[in-house]
C-alpha cells in the first residue's frame, strides 16, 4: 500500500521551477531514498511531502500529494497536524536548548493531554525507538546539548517519532555524524521501517544502497528514474542513472 | 553523459583488471596451444613446459582476486562497474580452471608418450576440437574486451559443436576398446584428454556468458538459447 502518491508535482521558488512534473510513489512502512547531485530538487521534494516550504514566502507547489488519499497541497489543511503525522529531521542535529525529557515531552503536549506518568512512558518509549534510553537514562534533566551529536540526532529523532507519526522525513540525517553513529543511525532506519514509512535524503549513495527499499534518482528538478534499490544499483534502466551512480557524471 | 569516471584513478584501476584478465587469457591460451602441440607431436619436452608453466596461471587467479577484492573494499563500484568486476572476479576462475585442462592433456599425453604403447585409435577429432577450442577461447576474450554480445553468442552456439565432436570421439573409443582390449589402457588416457578439451570449451562459453551480463545486465546461464539471443541483442 502507498502511505504517499504524488502526482504532477510542479515546485516554485518563485519563478525559479524546481521540481518538474513529479510523479512518484511512497509504499508504506518501507525505505524509500532520493538521490541525485546538488540543487537536483530532492530535498526540494522532502521538504514538499511536509508543507515545510510554507515557512518561507515565495516558495509554493502545484499538483497533488496524496498522504492516505487526502491531497495535503490543500490550503485549508491543518500544517501543525500534518507534521506531527509526516515528521522531519534534519542535516544537523537540533536538538531545543532544554533537558532531553524536555525535548521529547515538548512535542507531545502540543497534541495530547498525557499525566506525569504517561508522559514518562511516552519518553522512554521514544528514546528507546531512537536507541538512545540505554545511554541516557540515567541524565533525563541533563541539557539534550551535553549529548554527543550522534545522539544528538538520535535525540531528534526520538523526538520526531515521540508524537507517533506515519511518515519520517530523513534529509540527509547522517551528513554531519562519524562512522559509528552514522552505523547507528542506518540501524535504527532498519527498525523503524517496521513502523513507519521513512523517505531519505541522502549525498551518500552507499547509504541509500544499504538503507533503502526503493530509490528514486532526480537531476534538474525532474525524476529521472524509481525502483526498487537493487535494480538500480545493479541494473539501472537509464543511462543517466547509471552515469551517476558509476560516477561518470560531469 | 561522458563514460570517463570523475576520479580517473578508478578507471585506471578498473581497465588494469581487465588488462590483468586479458593477459591471464592469452597465457591459458597459449597453454592450451602448447598442450595440443604436445599431443599432436607427441613432445614430452613440450608436456613438460606445459606441466611447469601451470603454476603461473595460478598466481594469475590469486592476483586478480586480490585485486578484485581491493577494488570492491576502496572503490565500491555499481552498475555496469559492479558487474564487470562480478564477471573479472568469475572468468579468472574459468581461466583458471581452462588452464587446468591444459595441464591435464600434458600429463595425460606425457604419460600416453611413456606407456610406448602402441595404438591404432583415430584421433582426428581430439585435434579438430583442441583447435576449436583455443579459438573459442581467444574469441571469448576479444568479447570481453569488446563488450561484443553478438560475438559472445557466437562462442555460445559454437561450444555445442566442441560437445558434438567429444560424444562422436567417445562412441568411437568406445568400439576400439571393446574390439582390442589392448587399447583400453591409452584408450582411457584420450578420453581423459578429450574430455579436458571439451571443458575448455564450457569455460570459454561461461566467459561468453559473463560478457552478456556485464553489458545487458543479464544472466543468461542456463537460459534457453532464444532467451539468450534476446537478452544479448537488448537495447543498453
Amino acid at each position: 500500500m502507498n502511505a504517499i502518491e504524488i502526482r504532477n508535482l510542479n515546485f516554485f521558488y518563485g519563478s525559479y521551477q524546481g521540481l518538474k512534473n513529479i510523479n512518484l510513489d511512497i509504499e508504506e512502512r518501507k525505505v524509500t531514498a532520493f538521490i541525485g547531485p546538488s540543487g537536483c530538487g530532492k530535498s526540494t521534494l522532502l521538504r514538499s511531502l511536509n508543507r515545510m516550504y510554507d515557512l518561507y514566502p515565495g516558495q509554493k507547489a502545484e499538483g497533488e500529494i496524496n498522504f492516505y488519499g487526502e491531497n495535503i497541497l490543500n490550503s485549508n489543511r491543518d500544517l501543525n497536524l500534518l507534521r506531527s503525522r509526516i515528521g522531519m529531521v534534519f542535516q544537523k542535529p537540533t536538538p531545543f536548548p532544554m533537558s532531553i525529557y524536555e525535548n521529547i515531552a515538548f512535542g507531545v503536549a502540543l497534541y495530547e493531554k498525557l499525566s506525569r506518568s504517561e508522559m514518562d512512558d511516552r519518553v522512554e518509549w521514544a528514546l528507546n525507538k531512537a536507541a538512545l534510553w540505554g545511554e541516557v537514562k540515567d541524565k533525563l534533566r541533563q541539557s539534550g546539548l551535553s549529548l554527543s551529536g550522534g545522539q544528538q540526532q538520535r535525540l531528534c529523532i526520538a523526538r520526531g517519532v515521540a508524537v507517533k507519526p506515519s511518515v519520517l522525513l530523513l534529509d540527509e540525517p547522517t551528513s554531519a555524524l562519524d562512522p559509528i553513529s552514522t552505523a547507528k543511525i542506518e540501524e535504527l532506519i532498519n527498525e523503524l521501517k517496521t513502523d513507519y514509512t521513512i523517505v531519505i535524503v541522502t549525498h551518500n549513495m552507499q547509504q541509500a544502497a544499504r538503507v533503502s527499499d526503493f530509490t528514486a534518482y532526480m537531476y534538474m528538478g525532474n525524476l529521472i528514474e524509481f525502483g526498487k534499490t537493487d535494480e538500480i544499483f545493479i541494473k539501472p534502466k537509464r543511462k543517466e542513472t547509471e552515469d551517476y551512480i558509476t560516477g561518470r557524471f560531469g | 553523459m561522458p563514460d570517463k569516471h570523475l576520479s580517473s584513478q578508478f578507471d585506471v584501476d578498473l581497465n588494469g583488471l581487465c588488462s590483468k584478465l586479458l593477459e591471464m587469457g592469452g597465457l591459458v591460451e597459449l597453454q592450451i596451444s602448447n598442450a595440443m602441440r604436445a599431443f599432436t607431436d607427441m613432445s614430452v619436452d613440450i608436456c613438460n613446459q606445459v606441466i611447469q608453466s601451470e603454476k603461473l596461471v595460478n598466481d594469475f587467479e590469486i592476483q586478480i582476486d586480490l585485486a578484485c577484492t581491493e577494488f570492491i573494499a576502496r572503490r565500491q563500484p555499481t552498475a555496469r562497474d559492479l558487474r564487470l568486476v562480478m564477471a573479472i572476479s568469475k572468468a579468472i576462475t574459468n581461466l583458471e580452471r581452462a588452464g587446468d585442462e591444459a595441464e591435464r592433456v600434458a600429463k595425460r599425453t606425457k604419460r600416453l608418450i611413456e606407456s610406448d604403447v602402441k595404438t591404432e585409435i583415430n584421433v582426428a577429432e581430439i585435434k579438430l576440437s583442441g583447435q576449436m577450442a583455443i579459438s573459442l577461447l581467444r574469441r571469448s576474450l576479444d568479447a570481453f574486451a569488446r563488450l561484443d554480445t553478438m560475438a559472445a553468442v557466437e562462442v555460445v552456439q559454437e561450444d555445442r559443436q566442441i560437445d558434438e565432436e567429444f560424444r562422436a570421439f567417445v562412441r568411437k573409443l568406445v568400439s576400439y576398446m571393446m574390439e582390442d582390449p589392448k587399447t583400453i589402457t591409452a584408450g582411457l588416457d584420450m578420453l581423459s584428454i578429450a574430455k579436458a578439451i571439451e571443458r575448455i570449451g564450457d569455460h570459454a562459453k561461461n566467459i561468453a556468458e559473463f560478457v552478456i551480463y556485464i553489458a545487458k545486465g543479464s544472466d543468461v546461464r542456463h537460459v534457453p538459447h532464444e532467451d539468450l539471443i534476446r537478452e544479448a541483442s537488448k537495447k543498453g
